[in-house]
């Protein structure tokens, strides 16, 4: 056998022993494979090749499963100042017709985002409102033209400007009568592109008018100080204010503004313990009658008639039987100088009333300003209605619709849609088609104000700055620029020609880049030198202004006044806060914003007295009401009911901006149209009809969508805490309801109910951050509730979803009514009174020291963080909802529907369902998916930036650093955000905090200011979240609870 | 073994004998299916068919398909929870305390009442997960699992966690109990098997019962022990089911009274449900010598206490809300009777308080009838008790301005058929396939023959 044993070799190497070879020997490929880049460990390279092959399968079956590619496209070259997560502010200014406010828009890689108040502006000095928080989303609405429009089609630029041009042209040859409409205009500089215009075109003639005029003060103020001008009002110094229906917080005028201003008298504290008392005679419960010590109900038809009972009682001393008129001449002719009255009516006799009881009262020259008058509402309601007879009459040819609706929002809307297809040309630059767009010949479209170039000047001789935070999102073109370009001007362009304009007034170089970088130019007049005034405005006022000698006929207004009768039901129509004249109907956050009074969205109501709705059997449970029929003057309108405690008896109330039909989806067929039923009395718009209203009830039932349905506090003295005036000044703790808990622990015998816990309470060594809400200084405007819904992404759910009382909003404003029930009789507590007091009580997450939510959380999704904050985590959150029902404020919102990408909710919630309108959404925010809880964060997200911007300057973050976005909103500064471990903080001062640091933090922090108190406190939770007691400046507690 | 002292009434009558319990046991098992079972079985399915596309709806669109809001943020779910869980405690607490006191009435009702129990804890628990809104992620991360996510945990601190634990381990331990009492009866039907494959099923699940001395000593002995084990768990699950109310802070809920009279509640609730059950089964499948009128009458003896435990304990939380001063206390329950749910709370007053009270007389408590439709009335006002518990709790809280009503739409009511679809078919599955009387409990308590033939 031993013969047999052959010895194979594998190759020459084998038999020669090359060490090479033995190395490899027990290998199955002595060779490398070629998959194998390594130069080592060739024995691996087929599981690796293994490996490769299974993971390429992997990730090839993963690719295909994953979601669709996002557009992202990322700058080819880097803006020099943009810088991906960083926000760039500009300030601008917002003007919407005559509302007027400064502000900063706040851009997110080259996209504004977010509105904030300009607190450089001596006007608005930081404030803002609702419609101006929420008018950034407008500029995302995809509804607005994208292109020019001719006859109804889209076309070019260059057609639409050779068509439009050749038919002026031919109008002007043949003598032809050409109009401009606008609204009021607060741009000089505008207002020098119509002249250029006129002046290309003689017969071109402006026509101003507003949706809701301010003819009645124009003329009163021509007739008795021989200047057509609204003056401008200083609330911050009147000690009495009287107001005859005029919503000046809310809608009148310059709200923002007036609220600034009224909220300083409203202020108290240690230091300063009076405050300005409020009157307010109106038929409806306004905003602003909601804030007032003292409210009286009258009908529009009284309205007058109490004005004169005013005067008299000033000046001669008559008793009035109109409830507190008597008292309001005792405590105005005490306050003379230092008192202001003020009327929403229309009717110039009833503001020549007016005028002379603020001339008997010396308030020119304090309170009121003549010499630098405020342009917010120019509308002249007998050119307008020249122009619709001219127009009727076809003595016009050509009309230019300047950023104005009056199909829609002007009295004779329909008639005036009739007669202008007489009018062979007729342009609109409304940026959507809406009613008068829709039967314009030429629609071209004007730039967002986000997009513009402008100037504004809200009062005589102080200018504020439009610049663009983003380049034009469609094909439109700024108004300005098309007029200049129909007038043939050589270069439209209308930077150029502002920028000209403004060199002009020697504001050039550095003087503009500063004012366009401000945002304003200081008091000033427009031709005086550079240097801008930043002084107050309130010191211009001189006495050489207030000595305007009144030269009104009282006599013959108040003889006037008193022929004024009413019969029957008086109709009276108003704005809302949040839609106002209804031009940014289409703005969903705006048609969902509880009105401040009603707390109701979506649609407008016929507003109506308990007294009337139990007379006439309607019944309302849960925003649920019989609808009616309202017939005026042969109108007749199907409106649902919606019983309104303080509403004076024989009135009823609709609101303006509603009834769309080509506002766009979101606004089209809510409501009804109440322009309709505006009436011309006496030569002007009357927004109250006084005789011939019918009103039938229908059997129909209707929902109002309301987010609050129960009305009154149930007599519940740990929720709202208030006291009065006189009260107040004896002992700071008046109204203070303090509930203490029985105990062996202390000396006493009882303790606060935060002291006991089963915790061991929180120590917070860094910041602590805290708010103060003060229930005197909150005037219930909303604003704060836009500011946070732009800010924190919050989604809108629709009237379906907000009847099913899912409203989303982190921050809501409660509104109660107080009750003149027993407070041991629960069933009458429910049943407000018939002219209640109201309270207003923002409400957000109190982000609770002892929180209810984080200790049933099975998941610990929310937390408490270590600088005091009750945090929100969204992707651990599995939806329970134990949370929300444990939480005894009610804050938490839960995503009970997908409402991003939701066909759903497409027309409703835009911001989250459109390419276009996500562009709004905050991307410091996350977007919360189906089926998670959220709720208010402080918002954590400029606490971090804050705090990060701190740190790479290596500082601590400062007070006013870091505040939230409610705070900043705010107008009346009712909310402070701070860091509460700050000693130099706001906070710290306000709620004169005394650091206490028990063994085991049983109280993190002690609140020694007598006026601070937590929401039911007596649960324990202890808020982060202090109240402030609302004092009203009465002379007795009336009402119990 | 087993001395049963000859004075007393018969436990079984008709005279059956040991041969006599296991064809009549038995018969069910080995027949084809019946008529009537077929038409319970169709409709149980129907029904099943219904709630399964509300579930799905539900877990499609999202939780808004149901009527809760910002305010009211629990209502059938919950109660549905709790209602089931509450049935799911009569099964247990008759096998195993029942057991521990040597009430040997227990015999002839427990298997049932135990795969009651079962199923009605299975219903239970789909509440608990289909009320998440993220259902996909919650069911594993509200259990206490190892994660790659750092130090994240459950809370320990959260009573919806308790409840994971508490209805888990309820859930397991009856379901052994149940089995394992089980096993002898399956033994015996697989030995009469004919066919191969319920030779082959009953075996596999007989888990080779040999019936020899020794296997007898280990089964009583399991059984004791398990008995043990679950007698503490008939307490704990419905204390801490009372948990995720009493810990919380909302006036209402927030009693400290919650405990026993949700174990009052439960037991009263699952004792009606047993009674409707065995009422219908006796009768289908012709057991009245097995389940005679003196269980009946036992039964609704402890219907009667129970009732009135919670009736007491009804009018405690009452007092207390009054005597207490607190104001939103009182105002939550004030608002219970008189507020705009009046009629869910007066529902559940009469049906729960004042309907039991029918017990004390003789006549009623023995008529079957009447015990039927009084179980099923019972139910219906246990149902509202926790109705009244959660909603008119949360829908008037702290905050008047947050008031809300709740409204149900057709996914609550379709996913509450869901779990009635389900438990009805699981039980005529098990009423059809397995033993529903334990057989070899009973043949212990029967009279031996020679006692029959010296009658």
């Amino acid at each position: 056998m031993n013969d047999n044993k052959k010895t194979y070799w594998k190759g020459i190497e084998q038999l020669s022993n090359d060490p090479e070879f033995v190395k490899n020997a027990d290998r199955e490929f002595p060779e490398f494979l070629p998959i194998n880049g390594n130069s080592e460990g060739g024995g691996s390279s087929r599981r690796d090749f293994l490996k490769m092959m299974g993971f390429g399968i992997a990730a090839v079956s993963l690719a295909a499963c994953e979601a669709p590619v996002r557009k992202a496209i990322p700058y080819v070259n880097k803006p020099v100042d943009v810088d991906p997560g960083i926000p760039n502010y500009y300030a601008s200014t917002y003007t919407h017709g005559g509302d007027y406010c400064s502000i900063l828009v706040k851009t997110r890689e080259g996209r504004p985002i977010k509105i904030e108040g300009n607190s450089l502006c001596k006007i608005t000095e930081g404030g803002t409102s609702a419609q101006v928080q929420a008018s950034v989303l407008t500029l995302y609405d995809r509804e607005r033209l994208g292109l020019p429009v001719i006859g109804g089609k889209d076309g070019t630029w260059e057609d639409l400007d050779k068509e439009v041009i050749a038919k002026l042209r031919s109008i002007a040859a043949q003598g032809g009568q050409i109009r401009i409409v606008s609204n009021t205009v607060l741009s000089p500089t505008t207002k020098q592109v119509i002249e250029d215009f006129k002046a290309q075109y003689p017969t071109a003639q402006h026509v101003v008018y507003d949706a809701v005029s301010a003819h009645g003060i124009l003329a009163a103020n021509e007739e008795s100080f021989g200047t057509r001008a609204i003056p401008r009002y200083d609330f911050s110094r009147a000690d009495v204010i009287v107001s005859f229906a005029a919503d000046f917080l809310g809608t009148w005028l310059s709200p923002v503004e007036y609220s600034r201003q009224y909220s300083k008298t409203r202020k108290i504290g240690a230091n300063k313990k009076t405050m300005s008392r409020h009157y307010q005679f109106e038929s409806l419960l306004s905003m602003t009658g909601g804030n007032a010590d003292y409210r009286t109900r009258i009908k529009p038809s009284e309205e007058g008639k109490a004005v004169v009972a005013l005067y008299e009682a000033i000046t001669a001393n008559k008793k009035s039987d109109i409830e507190y008129i008597n008292k309001a001449a005792a405590d105005l002719k005490k306050a003379q100088g230092k008192s202001l009255v003020v009327a929403g009516s229309n009717d110039p006799r009833v503001q020549v009333v007016v005028n002379a009881i603020n001339s008997a009262l010396n308030n020119y020259g304090t309170t009121i300003d003549l010499s630098s008058p405020a342009y917010y509402k120019q509308g002249d309601d007998a050119a307008m209605d020249r122009f619709v007879n001219d127009v009727k009459g076809g003595k016009v040819a050509g009309v230019i619709f300047y950023n104005c609706n009056p199909v829609y929002n002007y009295k004779g809307g329909a008639e005036l849609a009739e007669a202008l297809k007489k009018v062979s040309l007729k342009v609109s630059t409304s940026d959507r088609p809406d009613e008068t767009a829709a039967i314009s010949d030429y629609v071209a479209p004007d730039h967002h104000f986000l997009e513009s170039w402008g100037d504004a000047e809200p009062v005589q001789g102080y200018y504020t700055f439009v610049q663009p935070a983003i380049t034009p999102i469609f094909n439109t073109r700024q108004a300005q620029e098309s007029l200049l370009t129909w007038a043939g001007v050589q270069t439209p362009d209308y930077y150029t020609y502002l920028k000209n304009a403004w060199a002009r007034r020697g504001v050039s170089g550095n003087a503009w880049d500063k004012a366009l970088h401000d945002g304003i130019l200081g008091a000033r007049s427009a031709s005086a030198g550079v240097e801008g005034d930043t002084t107050s405005l309130a010191s211009t006022v001189t006495a050489a202004a207030g000595a305007a000698a009144f030269a009104g006929d009282v006599s013959k207004a108040s003889a006037a006044i008193n022929n004024i009768k009413g019969s029957g039901l008086e109709l009276v129509i108003y704005q809302k806060v949040a839609i106002g004249d209804g031009s940014q109907a289409n703005n969903p956050w705006l048609q969902e914003m509880p009105d401040p009074v009603t707390k109701a969205t979506w649609d407008n109501y016929l507003s109506v007295s308990p007294k009337w709705a139990s007379e006439n059997d309607v019944k309302s449970f849960e925003g649920k009401c019989n609808m009616a029929r309202i017939t005026v003057n042969g109108v007749s309108k199907d409106v649902p009911v919606l019983i309104q405690p303080g509403q004076a008896e024989g009135t009823v109330g609709l609101a303006l901006g509603y009834g769309r039909v080509n506002g766009g989806l979101v606004a089209n067929g809510r409501g009804v149209d109440a322009y309709p039923f505006m009436q011309v009395q006496n030569g002007v718009v009357a927004y109250q009809v006084l005789s011939g209203v019918q009103v039938e009830v229908l059997s129909e039932v209707y929902q109002i969508a309301q987010t609050q349905t129960h009305q009154t506090y149930m007599g519940r003295d740990t929720v709202v805490q208030e006291s009065v005036l006189s009260k107040y000044q004896d002992d700071p703790f008046a109204g203070r309801h303090d509930p203490k808990i029985a105990t062996w622990m202390s000396e006493e015998g009882s303790v606060h109910p935060g002291a006991l816990s089963l915790w061991k309470g929180h120590k917070y060594n860094n910041h602590h951050w805290g708010m103060a809400i003060d229930l005197n200084s909150c005037t219930g405007c909303s604003a704060c509730t836009i500011a946070c819904q732009a800010e924190n992404n919050v989604p809108v759910v629709g009237r379906d979803e907000v009847i099913n009382r899912r409203d989303m909003h982190w921050l809501r404003i409660d509104r109660y009514y107080s009750s003149d029930a027993d407070p041991e009789d629960k069933r009458g507590l429910e049943i407000a009174a018939a002219n209640p007091e109201v309270t207003f009580q923002p409400m957000l997450c109190q982000h609770c020291n002892n929180a209810p939510c984080e200790t049933v959380c099975p998941v610990a999704a929310t937390t408490h963080s270590t600088e005091g904050l009750n945090q929100m985590t969204y992707n651990r959150c599995i939806g329970t909802r134990y949370c929300a029902n444990n939480c005894p404020y009610k804050v938490r919102r839960f995503n009970w529907f997908k409402y991003h990408d939701n066909g759903n909710f497409e027309d409703i919630n835009t911001p989250m369902n459109n390419d276009l309108g996500k562009m709004v959404l905050n991307p410091d925010v996350t977007v919360r998916s189906r089926g998670v809880m959220e709720k208010c964060s402080f918002c954590v997200q400029r606490i971090q930036y804050g705090k990060l911007e701190a740190k790479k300057e290596g500082r601590r973050p400062k007070d006013g650093d870091i505040t939230t976005a409610c705070a900043s909103a705010c107008p009346t500064d009712a909310i402070v955000f701070g860091d509460m471990n700050d000693t130099e903080s706001r906070i710290y001062k306000m709620l004169n905090i005394n650091d206490t640091d028990g063994p085991d933090y049983i109280t993190e922090k002690e609140i020694l200011e007598p006026r601070a108190y937590h929401v039911i406190g007596e649960i324990g939770t202890k808020p982060n979240v202090t109240y402030l007691t609302k004092i009203r400046n009465k002379d007795i507690e009336e009402t119990k609870a | 073994m087993q001395v049963t002292s000859s004075v007393r009434e018969p436990l079984v009558t008709g005279g059956k004998t040991v041969h006599d319990v296991t064809e009549d046991i038995c018969r069910q098992v080995e027949g084809r299916p019946t008529k009537s079972w077929m038409l319970g079985m169709a409709i149980s399915l129907a029904t099943l068919g219904i709630g399964t596309y509300a579930v799905f709806m539900l877990l499609w669109d999202g939780i808004g398909v149901w009527g809760l809001n910002k305010t009211v943020g629990w209502a059938w779910d919950i109660t549905n929870f709790v209602w089931w869980v509450g049935i799911g405690h009569a099964g247990t607490l008759i096998s195993a305390i029942l057991l521990l006191f040597r009430q040997k009435w227990r015999m002839s009702i427990n298997r049932a009442a135990e795969a009651m129990t079962i199923f009605a804890v299975i219903c239970a628990a789909c509440f608990p997960g289909l009320h998440m809104g993220r259902l996909w992620l919650g069911f594993y991360w509200a259990l206490p699992l190892p994660n790659t996510w750092g130090s994240l945990w459950v809370n320990f601190n959260s009573p919806l966690l308790w409840d994971v634990f508490a209805i888990s381990t309820y859930f397991t331990v009856s379901l052994v109990f149940w089995y394992i009492g089980l096993i002898p009866d399956f033994a015996s039907i697989r030995d009469r098997a004919t066919n191969k494959i319920s030779k082959a099923v009953y075996g596999a699940l007989s888990f080779g019962w040999d019936g020899a001395a020794k296997t007898w000593a280990r089964y009583e002995s399991v059984a004791l022990i398990l008995a043990g084990l679950a007698t503490p768990l008939v307490l704990s699950v419905h204390t801490i089911v009372s948990f995720d109310f009493a810990t919380s802070v909302i006036p209402g809920w927030h009693t400290t009274i919650f405990p026993p009279y949700f174990v009052a509640g439960a037991i009263f609730s699952g004792f009606a449900m047993v009674l409707t059950l065995m009422l219908v089964t006796r009768k289908v499948f012709k057991l009245e010598d097995y389940i005679t009128i003196n269980h009946i009458e036992l039964m609704n003896i402890v219907i009667i206490i129970t009732g009135s435990i919670v009736g007491v304990a009804y009018i405690t939380e009452f007092f207390i809300a009054w005597y207490s001063g607190v104001e939103a206390e009182f105002y939550a329950f004030y608002n219970r009777a008189t507020g705009p749910y009046w009629w869910a709370y007066w529902t559940m007053m009469t049906c729960n308080v004042i309907s039991p009270q029918l017990f004390w007389v003789k006549k009623i408590r023995t008529n079957i009838a009447a015990t039927f439709i009084l179980s099923i009335i019972v139910n219906i006002g246990m149902w509202f008790e926790r109705f009244v518990i959660i909603v008119t709790s949360l829908h008037r809280d702290y905050l008047p301005s947050s008031w809300a009503m709740f409204y149900p739409t057709f996914y609550d009511v379709g996913v509450y058929l869901f779990t009635f679809g389900l438990f009805f078919t699981a039980f005529l599955l098990f009423a059809k396939f397995f033993p529903v009387i334990n057989m070899a409990e009973v043949k212990s308590i029967i009279k031996s023959s020679s006692l029959k033939s010296n009658k």
